[in-house]
């Protein structure tokens, strides 16, 4: 085996998994804060991307684009959950998986209105367009470094948020009782809307650091919208942690399965076969992984419920 | 007389707390055995692992004869074990004769019957009438269970249990919320009962209690500091210090 | 009010058995295939009606089944030209095996999924039918993500001709009306009683002494065959199988419509499949005219963009008319209509 191919794919996963963090974590929070199901996530991912696009195009500066778009998508968060989403917190999960459902109908149309229905490209900043050689003979792109580093940023920032301030013991208590948030006084709707504004936020963050390595499309959400889910659901609902672990588990498998599972089926059957099957099965392995998973811990690896 | 009903060494802890403490119980056959105790003495807990909605994490419990500790809710029930909730639990959108009748159908074999009606089903509805009529609820029977009043609601309980023919029933505080003269009319009801049935009766409302039961069990942070007659438990020095008081012994 | 109800249904059940008579009058065939479109929906939102409506199960995989059923007669086309096994065309055959086939696979999906509860039951049912989705893209030989385009349909001797869209349109039709038979006797069925009490209550039908899963799961298991049926009919009527039917979308489409027509009723998915398959035909052309009337500028553009009206309408449905047109005929508005 290729040990610098498998380091490589390695941290591919890492980075995958890292995005699909930033991800989740505003997912798992607002269903553990706030019990809503929010299909439309995939669409502030989405929201970000465009976002990071036009700024980039603007103001010709990637990072000028990171500040504008963090706002922006944060309003974008903010504004849908108060218009929206407010009224549908007392209702049932299935409500809740329609009303959101037809948010992800309005928005893809509305960004087919407003920027085309042609993807867009978003330019590698060029201080980040090199590769570094981190390992004699592993050479690896600096943006994909940068995204690692930027969402263990975000991450640390969202760990720190939630075990050291005090809105993220809010949120914290929130995600086990809601009740007792109420009952302490506080105004539980500015609390939701700032923690929705905050997913928001961190799902425009992964949409824009997605953009330069992949295509800025309107549906892009919704497959990654699907992961980020199987991340929380194995993580257990409402846990950061969780979440975190589970992200990673699902890039590294998934990156690690596309990369290697060609040989290993091209070891048992033919190669036409294995080229064909492996992408597919490394789909499925996520899945899989998630209903195993489910099968014996039918609430996630950690509850937030219990610690 | 046989016991009906025996729990050994019964003990459930949540976490660090102990909601259940090397519990020891019997019922015997026939008798109103009456369950009381300050809040959060463990009548729930006791009620949920006698139903198996709750695993014990250590002891037994024996009915009719046979260990059920580790058996499923609904194969206790197929047993003779019936159940009421302490919260009222109906099926809401359902009329009363049909919560009823479901209640008859679980005791009539599988359900794995695909084409004949239900609803005029005169091996289902005839039953189901007859349980509502000693329950009081007969004029009732089309009423869906969400517009009945709660003293009728927690009256459907009963026939709900009643009609999946048990040998006992579990009443969790079958007069809960209820005015004087609703739990009136529920005294009544069991009066008429006992006898007939093996009954473990929970309730606060001691005037019940005491009207109805054979024998008293005094749970106090889950365990039973004391078992014995109505008059033995209100002459009790060590019940009346840990939980009656001054107000049952003015009574 | 009730007369108001069944009046319409009657109309909409009689309008759609004179579809291929009307359609010939007025000499514009595309309507008998734009029909059986809806049809094949009808039948696969009842199916999910089923699990969702009457027993409360939140399957948000039921599009899986429908590709399933819809495969059948594709992998059937595959073998039959490539490998000249003629019996593989076999309609009967193909509405056996689109029937056993989804009702199987549902029938194990369930086992696992109804372990679970709530979000997780959404969510598993979701990775479900994802798994099917990416085992049948990885199915090169079947045409991958292209899909395959099926030049020979189900073979019924000289029974019926699924090349003849009147044919198709009868089948589509006395199909849908069977399975309305059948649910409207099962839904009143002592399992019917079981299906819809666990949708109530599920911890009350536990304690009066009843298994509750394994009603649920054969619930899940009829739900999926039904679904495979109306797959069958999908690829037959669109001469073409493919993965894209199975995305997770379309799962998100069955949902809509069974909730848009009223769910736990007999005849709300039908009405919500046709609602539904009509909006996205007719809702670009209503805002095109609706733009028009006020006089806006590029309205051949917005009605492309039917969408941005589709979507805030299903969340005022959610929000506002939960019982769906069949809670709408019933005069009931609002939450639990």
């Amino acid at each position: 085996m290729n040990w610098i191919l498998l380091i490589e794919q390695c941290l591919n996963g890492i980075q995958l998994g890292l995005l699909l963090f930033l991800l989740a974590a505003g997912l798992t929070l607002v269903f553990g804060i706030m019990d809503l199901v929010n299909l439309a996530h995939g669409s502030l991912y989405m929201v970000g991307a465009y976002f990071a696009a036009t700024f980039t195009a603007w103001t010709g500066s990637f990072v000028l684009a990171i500040v504008l778009t963090l706002p922006a998508t944060l309003i974008v968060g903010a504004v849908v959950e108060i218009v929206c989403l407010r009224s549908l917190y007392n209702r049932d999960h299935l409500d809740q998986v329609l009303a959101t459902f037809g948010l992800i109908l309005f928005f893809n149309e509305l960004v087919r209105l407003v920027w085309g229905p042609a993807g867009l490209s978003v330019p590698l900043p060029e201080f980040l367009s090199s590769s570094l050689e981190l390992l004699p003979g592993l050479i690896y792109p600096s943006y994909r470094l940068a995204i690692i580093l930027a969402s263990l940023a975000a991450a640390f920032f969202l760990y720190w948020l939630v075990a050291r301030t005090r809105i993220g013991m809010l949120i914290r208590a929130g995600a086990s009782n809601r009740e007792m948030v109420g009952a302490l006084g506080i105004n539980i709707r500015f609390l939701f809307t700032i923690v929705f504004g905050l997913g928001a936020a961190l799902a425009g963050f992964a949409g824009l650091m997605a953009a330069p390595i992949s295509t800025v499309e309107i549906g892009m959400g919704e497959n990654v919208l699907i992961l980020a889910f199987v991340v929380i659901v194995i993580g257990g609902i409402g846990s950061i942690r969780g979440a975190f672990v589970a992200a990673i588990l699902i890039g590294l498998i998934d990156t690690v399965g596309r990369a290697f599972l060609p040989d290993v089926i091209g070891t048992f059957f033919d190669d036409e076969f294995a080229d064909a099957a492996a992408p597919a099965l490394a789909s499925m392995s996520i899945y899989l992984l998630m209903v195993v998973i489910l099968a014996f811990r039918p609430e996630g690896l950690f509850s937030a419920k219990s610690g | 007389m046989a016991d009906a009903l025996t729990i050994t060494d019964l003990v459930k802890q949540f976490g660090g707390l102990t909601a259940t403490d090397h519990l020891s119980l019997s019922v015997d056959e026939g008798e109103v055995h009456a369950v009381i105790g300050p809040n959060g003495a463990g009548k729930t807990t006791l009620i949920g692992q006698l139903t198996g909605e709750i695993t014990p994490n250590s002891g037994s419990i024996r009915f009719a004869g046979r260990e059920i500790t580790g058996l499923p809710v609904h194969r206790r029930s197929m047993l003779g074990l019936a159940r009421s909730f302490q919260i009222t639990n109906v099926l809401a959108d359902f009329s009363a004769k049909a919560n009823v009748a479901l209640a008859v159908q679980a005791h009539q074999g599988h359900s794995f019957r695909f084409l004949r009606k239900a609803a005029n089903d005169p091996r289902l509805v005839d039953p189901a009438l007859e349980y509502l009529a000693i329950v009081g609820l007969d004029n009732r029977a089309e009423v869906a269970a969400a517009n009945l009043s709660h003293g009728e609601q927690r009256q459907l309980e009963l026939a709900m249990a009643l009609a999946t023919q048990p040998s006992m029933l579990l009443l969790d505080e079958p007069m809960a919320g209820m005015g004087p003269e609703d739990s009136a009319r529920m005294v009544d009801i069991l009066k008429r009962l006992k006898g007939d049935l093996t009954i473990l009766l929970v309730e606060h409302d001691m005037d019940a209690v005491f009207a109805l039961a054979d024998r008293i069990t005094v749970l106090v942070y889950g365990r039973a500091i004391a078992t014995g007659t109505p008059d033995a438990i209100r002459s009790d020095p060590e019940v009346r210090a840990a939980y009656l008081g001054e107000e049952t012994a003015d009574a | 009010m009730i007369s108001i109800r069944y009046g319409f249904i009657a109309f909409v059940m009689i309008a759609l058995a004179a579809v291929p008579t009307v359609a010939v009058a007025i000499d514009e065939p595309f309507y008998v295939s734009m029909f059986t479109r809806m049809l094949v929906m009808a039948i696969a939102a009842c199916s999910l009606n089923l699990v969702l409506g009457y027993g409360g199960m939140v399957s948000f995989g039921h599009a899986a089944y429908l590709g399933l059923g819809a495969y059948v007669v594709g992998i059937g086309f595959y073998h039959a030209s490539n490998d000249g096994m003629e019996w593989a065309l076999n309609g009967w055959m193909h509405l056996a095996l689109a029937i056993i086939i989804p009702g199987l696979v549902a029938l194990l999906v369930g086992a696992i999924s109804l372990r679970t509860r709530g979000v997780y039951f959404i969510m598993i049912t979701l990775a479900f039918s994802q798994m099917l989705y990416y085992f049948f893209i990885g199915l090169e030989r079947y045409g991958g993500d292209d899909g395959l385009s099926l030049w020979f349909l189900s073979d019924f001797g000289g029974v019926m001709d699924m090349n003849d869209d009147v044919h198709l349109y009868y089948l589509s039709y006395g199909l849908l009306l069977l399975i309305l038979f059948m649910l409207y006797r099962l839904v009143n069925s002592r399992f019917g009683m079981v299906i819809k009490g666990a949708k109530s209550n599920e911890r009350r039908l536990m304690a009066v002494g009843f298994p509750t899963y394994r009603y649920r799961l054969v619930a899940f298991g009829i739900s999926g065959a039904i679904c495979g049926v109306a797959g069958f009919l999908m690829a037959n009527q669109s001469e073409f199988v493919s993965t894209a039917e199975m995305h997770w979308v379309h799962s998100g489409d069955l949902i809509v419509m069974v909730v848009l027509g009223g769910m736990g009723t007999l005849f709300g998915p039908v009405l919500g499949a046709v609602g539904f398959l009509m909006l996205e035909q007719y809702l670009p052309e209503m805002i095109r005219g609706g733009c028009e009337v006020i006089g806006g500028n590029d309205c051949g553009v917005a009605g492309e963009y039917w969408k941005i009206v589709f979507g805030p309408l299903l969340i005022m449905i959610v929000l506002f008319a939960r019982g769906g047109i069949d809670g709408l005929l019933q005069g009931k508005v609002g939450r639990n209509g």
